[in-house]
């Protein structure tokens, strides 16, 4: 049996260890904040939770390998016959070679449309190129010929999004046949569709984040812009064609006859047009001049302006690989967050801050691979204390510059008279106001259950966290299946008393199941990443590199100041 | 002749000032420093020219160092900065690269002895080392020359002359007739006398011309009289001479050693017969399968040849053997030491370097011939620059990689090149000798095959890997050696595309492909790591050492071609992916193959060398990579293979890949063929004329603007009409400057 919440007396001898570095002599450079091993390996629970986590990351490899593979063997095939790579090949020939590669929801488009939309038929993420981090936006052309779905639009936009935000260059390597024209309602008119896309390039090019599209296919009519737009653009003989209407379509306005190459090959545009100012004979040669764009782009006001602090930093004390045994599969049974701080945080050292106060809400100081981190994780229900002890921590971050990580584990805000009494709509709101308002990078990771309220406290996707992420066992939603049940049967069976029919007791339950499995389905994390609700589902045992990742990604801005609206006292 | 020789003084006097330092500027230095007496002779050498390059200079300086005698090296501009002028005290540049100017320009060489103060001059092999007229000019000019007496150099320079006197002496010759009586039936006489085969050649001319193999009477007249027709034709004289053929030769030659005091002794004899292209390129000493009456009997007569001529200092005396009759024959003597004298060195134990100057100091030999030992056995083994499937040829090119095997007491490396240094086309293409020495054959030859096959050298093509065939070869490990062995055994020896041992040598080099495939991936790992470790933790984090990826491994792909060494010289494309996986290993699979992936360890040792494991095998290997033209070259030694790869690093496209765009207005207003000017400008310079022929991209004219020149070049190969402007006149944006016509 896991020992939860276990508390340690601060001067207990075992966090009294010295660092194995400093020598006996040296200055006494006490260790206060060191957690404590509170996992028992042996206990039922431990394995229970590691057997089921088992499953249920093999589950999430094998819908990860299936959209790993594209648009299928047959599309696969095609594309290499006409000599091109497939998008991760590509984005693993512009990165630095042998580094990591950052992709963002993987599982954009799963089960959202009759037909599968592998990756959302796009693939972004992040990736270093000469040791400058980009975001590359790269098109499927296996999947529908690379065509823009609507969650396509969304991940593309997305991408920018946190492009814009971090400041990092983007790479767009165009294969697409531009919009789906028969879902052209849902892509082309709103205000988050297609167009988004080029008025976001302008808006990036306006603040000195360069845009840089490789053509490495076809990138027709509302495409073109992508190329048009951006600040570089290389083109690849043969397969990258650039133009507004293609041969058929000028065929039908104008009665021209002209080939695909002769109307917008590289040739054309590289030597004429000069819609495009690099000519690469194949897609090696394009990929290469990409890597050399990026390498001319100096930028050099933009060095060094990680506030990362260099030298040794630790590993911390426990197997982060145990994060797999510690989150039950049941978000019903509690954990202690500090167990998975413990295996997240540089040599497991964390400075807890109020940790007395509102103990449902743990907060402290600590840091990530040498980047100090604000954390603020969930012990369980958010009580009036919890809240303001919430709002104080983030001030102080925002203050500081502090990047916050928000682990959530979180059924929601107190409910009844007590609470209400207490005003726990105000403590929330000013929870809510300094979330939202703190301009310092947020991380946030789903590891358990994200409800109601609590998931805005927490920085949950409507706050604008600079990265959300999802544990496969993750929950959410506007609360738990078994309440949603509770309340609407509960709505339902005083409607039919008022219409004077009788609810049978079996009815009432298969109204109730109904509403359970409509909760239990969209509230899974395929459910949620699925509509690019977060940035992708993890592995529990990639939480620290992955709060890493979205550390290096967002902590290179420049400090800004942060400023509150109205905190209701 | 002009001479401008720049002295380098390699040592720096103690009382030269401390802002003088002549290792920072070359110092041009015009006097004469010589003063040295009329009586040089007498006087024991202290300073010794070496009028030679390359390894042989090396090798001299070296016995001269630890002897304590200065020395002074020459070169040629295309060796100013090579491994015989860093490692000699002083250095005189002598002239132009090619050999004609500076090593065989014998006053220059003098000039630059008596600049220098040097006693002696070492002519080496090659270049001076056989000019009696050079040997002479020495003497005259005072100079001790480290080498036999011009007179002997002359006598056995002269073929015929040669042979006459060795007759004379009672050393054995090819049986033969040299006469001046031509009569066809005497001829048929003496070549049975002879004894078929017979080789009938003419007098004059050489390279084969003429030259007919009998093998009976009945074939004779026929065959003489079409040389007799072959040599009047060639070379005007159609007297010819006959010589017994000897079917399966070898080549055995006898290093032999005088004093200026009339003692001639031998050092027993070297086995030289595997030849490509009439040079050596293994010997070994003592020769294999040879009787001790046989090698008593030999060195007999190579000391009386000696002797007829007063030879002193060391000398070669060469013999042809019948493999078949046991008989031996006086071919030459080469009044030099030659490029394998090492062999002899190890298995005498002797320096003869150092010999050689004892005795140019006028000493008597140190050993008497009985003193002389045979210890164990040595091989040597020529590494040349040279293309194996195109016939030997000799090759050119940047040592890139160069590491030949670490010497000890029984493995020496000649060797006259390091790193980075180049081959150039201008002298003999050698790179370096081995030389291992081991207790018997069998020894000597284990620690050949393993020298050979350590011996790293990358960037142009080598020997390398035949000459390990040759040490493989079941006839040579039985020492079953003549002179045509590598003719006969050519089909063993070299890598026939259609063969088994193609196969055998596809799967190696796959496995090497593999190998090079993780190594690289290590390799990148490790350099990015390194580059972005302590600096920045966060960035650090995207180079880790196991590239990250969510929710799956990191793959790639790498192309590889493969430089097969067979005749047809082509390439083999191999697509390798690699798995990065979870323990730090890679798991690489070749694209398109049937053979399994393999898991790959690797460990980085230092520099360029890893350990790897693959398969549950274990070994070291070395990498060696650098960048020529448009690819990356990358060369793997693995146990006893090496494998040499290419990337694609570059993109070289031609005006051909930019399809001409044509605009359909323009120049449809004009003749089909016009050339246009591509902007205004002036002429500064017309350079054809109308009707001229010019083929595609040739200049036509010289335009002007913008301060720049610009050349307008013919479109299209065909002839020039329409050309009407001149020098001087101004000329308008795409006005028509002339019509390319196919007539």
């Amino acid at each position: 049996m896991l020992r939860f919440f276990v508390r340690r007396t601060a001067y207990s001898s075992s966090i009294f260890r010295r660092r194995r570095s400093d020598s006996v002599l040296q200055r006494r450079d006490y260790c206060l904040g060191v957690l404590g091993d509170d996992v028992s390996r042996n206990s039922d629970a431990f394995t229970r939770n590691a057997t089921a986590m088992q499953d249920v990351i093999s589950q999430l490899r094998s819908r990860i390998d299936v959209a790993l593979q594209g648009g299928g063997t047959e599309a696969v095939k095609r594309n290499s016959s006409r000599n091109k790579l497939l998008p991760r090949e590509r984005i693993d020939r512009l990165i630095d070679p042998g580094a990591s590669f950052f992709e963002l929801s993987q599982l954009a488009g799963y089960d959202l449309y009759e037909e599968s939309l592998p990756a959302g038929g796009i693939i972004t993420g992040i990736g270093p190129i000469h040791g400058r981090l980009c975001m590359f936006v790269a098109n499927d052309p296996t999947v529908k010929g690379g065509t823009y779905y609507p969650i396509t639009v969304k991940k593309h936009l997305r991408a920018q999004e946190i492009a814009a935000k971090c400041r990092l260059p983007c790479i767009y390597i165009v294969d697409s046949g531009g919009a789906n024209l028969p879902r052209q309602a849902e892509v082309f008119p709103d205000r988050d569709n297609f167009g988004r896309i080029f008025y976001n390039q302008s808006m990036m090019s306006s603040l000195g984040i360069p845009q840089i599209a490789l053509v490495l296919g076809s990138c027709t009519a509302g495409g073109a812009y992508i190329p048009a737009m951006a600040d570089e653009s290389v083109m690849v003989k043969g397969n990258g064609t650039i133009f507004l209407a293609g041969p058929p379509l000028v065929k039908a306005a104008t009665g021209e006859e002209v080939s695909a190459e002769d109307l917008g090959g590289a040739t054309v545009h590289c030597k004429v047009s000069g819609v495009s100012d690099h000519f690469a004979v194949d897609e090696l040669h394009a990929l290469a001049i990409g890597r050399q764009i990026v390498k001319n782009f100096h930028m050099a006001g933009e060095q060094n302006k990680s506030s990362s602090v260099g030298g040794i930093y630790k590993e911390p004390l426990y197997n982060v690989e145990e994060l797999r045994s510690i989150a039950p599969t049941d978000h019903r049974q509690p954990f202690d967050i500090r167990s998975v701080i413990a295996r997240v945080v540089d040599g497991s050292e964390f400075d807890e801050f109020k940790k007395l106060y509102g103990s449902t809400l743990v907060t402290g100081f600590a840091r990530v691979f040498g980047q100090p981190v604000g954390i603020i994780g969930n012990n369980g229900i958010l009580f009036t204390e919890s809240a303001l002890k919430g709002a104080h921590f983030i001030e102080l971050c925002a203050q500081r510059n502090i990047p916050l990580i928000f682990l959530q584990n979180i059924t929601g805000f107190m409910v009844g008279s007590k609470s209400e009494a207490s005003g726990i709509a105000k403590a929330g709101a000013k929870m809510v106001m300094a979330v939202s308002c703190a301009k310092v990078p947020k991380v946030t990771i789903i590891v358990g259950g994200s409800f109601g309220a609590g998931n805005y406290g927490m920085c949950g996707r409507a706050y604008s966290p600079d990265f959300l992420f999802m544990w496969p066992t993750a929950r959410i939603s506007v609360m738990g299946g078994h309440q949603a049940a509770g309340v609407l049967s509960q709505l339902e069976k005083s409607n039919k008393k008022k219409q004077g029919v009788q609810w049978s007791k079996a009815d009432e339950e298969k109204f109730k199941s109904k509403v359970v499995e409509a909760y239990e389905k969209e509230g899974s994390p395929y459910y949620s990443t699925a509509r690019l609700w977060d940035d992708g589902i993890i592995d529990p045992a990639d939480t620290r590199k992955v709060i890493g990742f979205c550390l290096s990604a967002s902590v290179k801005q420049v400090p800004e100041d942060t400023r509150y609206g109205v905190f209701r006292m | 002749m002009s001479l401008m020789a720049f002295v380098i003084r390699r040592r720096i006097p103690t009382t030269k000032s401390p802002g003088h330092n002549p290792f920072v500027s070359h110092r041009k230095c015009f006097s004469s420093s010589s003063s040295k007496s009329a009586n040089s002779k007498e006087r024991t050498i202290e300073k010794i020219l070496i009028a030679n390059r390359g390894e042989i200079a090396c090798r001299i300086t070296r016995t001269a160092k630890r002897l304590g005698i200065r020395t002074v090296a020459v070169y040629s501009d295309a060796d100013r900065d090579s491994l015989h002028v860093k490692s000699a005290d002083e250095a005189v540049r002598i002239g132009p690269p090619p050999a004609r100017s500076s090593y065989l320009n014998s006053s220059a060489v003098v000039e630059a002895a008596k600049r220098t103060g040097a006693q002696a001059i070492h002519p080496g092999y090659g270049f001076l080392s056989e000019s009696a007229d050079f040997a002479e000019l020495c003497e005259v000019e005072g100079f001790t020359f480290i080498g036999p007496p011009a007179s002997a150099i002359r006598d056995m320079g002269d073929k015929s002359a040669s042979k006459r006197i060795m007759g004379a002496a009672g050393v054995p010759l090819v049986p033969g007739y040299h006469g001046t009586e031509q009569d066809i039936e005497f001829m048929k006489l003496e070549a049975e006398k002879i004894g078929y085969p017979v080789l009938i050649k003419p007098t004059h001319g050489g390279g084969g011309k003429g030259m007919r193999i009998v093998h009976g009477p009945d074939e004779f007249v026929e065959s003489f009289l079409g040389a007799q027709r072959e040599a009047a034709a060639s070379f005007g004289i159609n007297t010819i001479l006959l010589e017994k053929y000897i079917t399966r030769p070898r080549h055995i030659e006898v290093q032999i050693f005088g004093d200026k005091h009339g003692n001639v002794i031998h050092l027993n004899e070297r086995d030289c017969s595997l030849q490509r292209r009439h040079q050596k390129i293994i010997e070994e000493a003592p020769a294999p399968n040879v009787t001790e009456d046989f090698r008593l009997h030999l060195g007999e007569a190579a000391v009386s040849a000696a002797k007829a001529v007063a030879y002193y200092n060391a000398g070669t005396v060469e013999f042809i053997m019948d493999t078949l009759s046991g008989q031996f024959y006086f071919m030459e003597m080469n009044t030099r030491l030659q490029v394998e004298h090492p062999v002899t060195e190890m298995i005498v134990g002797q320096d003869l370097v150092e010999w050689q100057i004892r005795v140019a100091n006028g000493e008597p030999l140190p050993l008497t011939q009985s003193q002389v030992p045979i210890l164990g056995h040595a091989f040597e083994a020529r590494i040349y620059a040279e293309n194996v499937p195109r016939g030997f040829l000799p090759a050119t090119g940047v040592l890139h990689h160069y590491r030949p095997v670490s010497v000890s007491p029984t493995v020496r490396v000649e060797t006259g090149v390091e790193e980075g240094d180049t081959v150039s086309m201008h002298y003999d293409p050698m790179i370096a000798k081995l030389v291992v020495h081991g207790e018997n054959r069998n020894a000597a030859l284990v620690k050949l095959k393993d020298c050979l096959s350590q011996f790293q050298v990358a960037g142009l093509p080598t020997n390398i890997d035949f000459l390990q065939h040759l040490a493989n070869h079941w006839a040579f490990q039985t020492a079953q050696v003549e002179t045509h062995f590598i003719d006969h055994f050519k089909d063993d020896l070299m890598v026939d595309s259609s063969s088994e041992r193609a196969k055998e040598a596809y799967d190696a080099a796959k496995q090497g492909a593999a190998l090079v495939a993780a190594c690289i991936c290590k390799q990148e790992q490790i350099i990015s790591q390194d580059n972005h470790s302590g600096r920045d933790n966060l960035l650090a984090l995207w180079y880790t050492h196991l590239p990250f990826r969510v929710n799956h491994l990191a793959r790639r792909t790498m192309e590889l071609e493969w430089d097969s060494e067979s005749e047809r010289n082509d390439s083999e494309l191999l697509e390798l992916h690699i798995t990065y996986k979870s323990d730090g290993s890679y798991y690489v699979e070749i694209a398109n193959n049937d053979c399994p992936g393999l898991d790959v360890n690797v460990q980085h040792l230092r520099h360029l060398d890893f350990r790897v494991e693959a398969n549950g095998l274990c070994r070291d290997i070395t990498l060696a990579q650098y960048s020529k033209g448009p690819s990356k070259h990358i060369h793997i030694w693995h146990g006893k293979h090496h494998h040499h790869f290419r990337q694609t690093i570059s993109f070289e496209w031609s005006s051909d890949d930019v399809t001409d765009h044509k605009p359909s207005s323009n120049t449809a207003s004009h003749p089909k063929g016009s050339v246009v000017a591509p902007m205004a400008g002036l002429v500064v310079k017309v350079l054809l004329k109308n009707g001229d022929k010019v083929v595609e991209g040739q200049p036509v004219l010289v335009l002007e603007a913008m301060k720049m020149e610009h050349i307008v070049k013919a479109t299209r190969a065909g002839y020039v009409y329409g050309l009407q402007v001149s020098t001087g006149q101004q000329i308008f944006d795409s006005s028509v400057l002339f019509i390319i016509k196919d007539e």
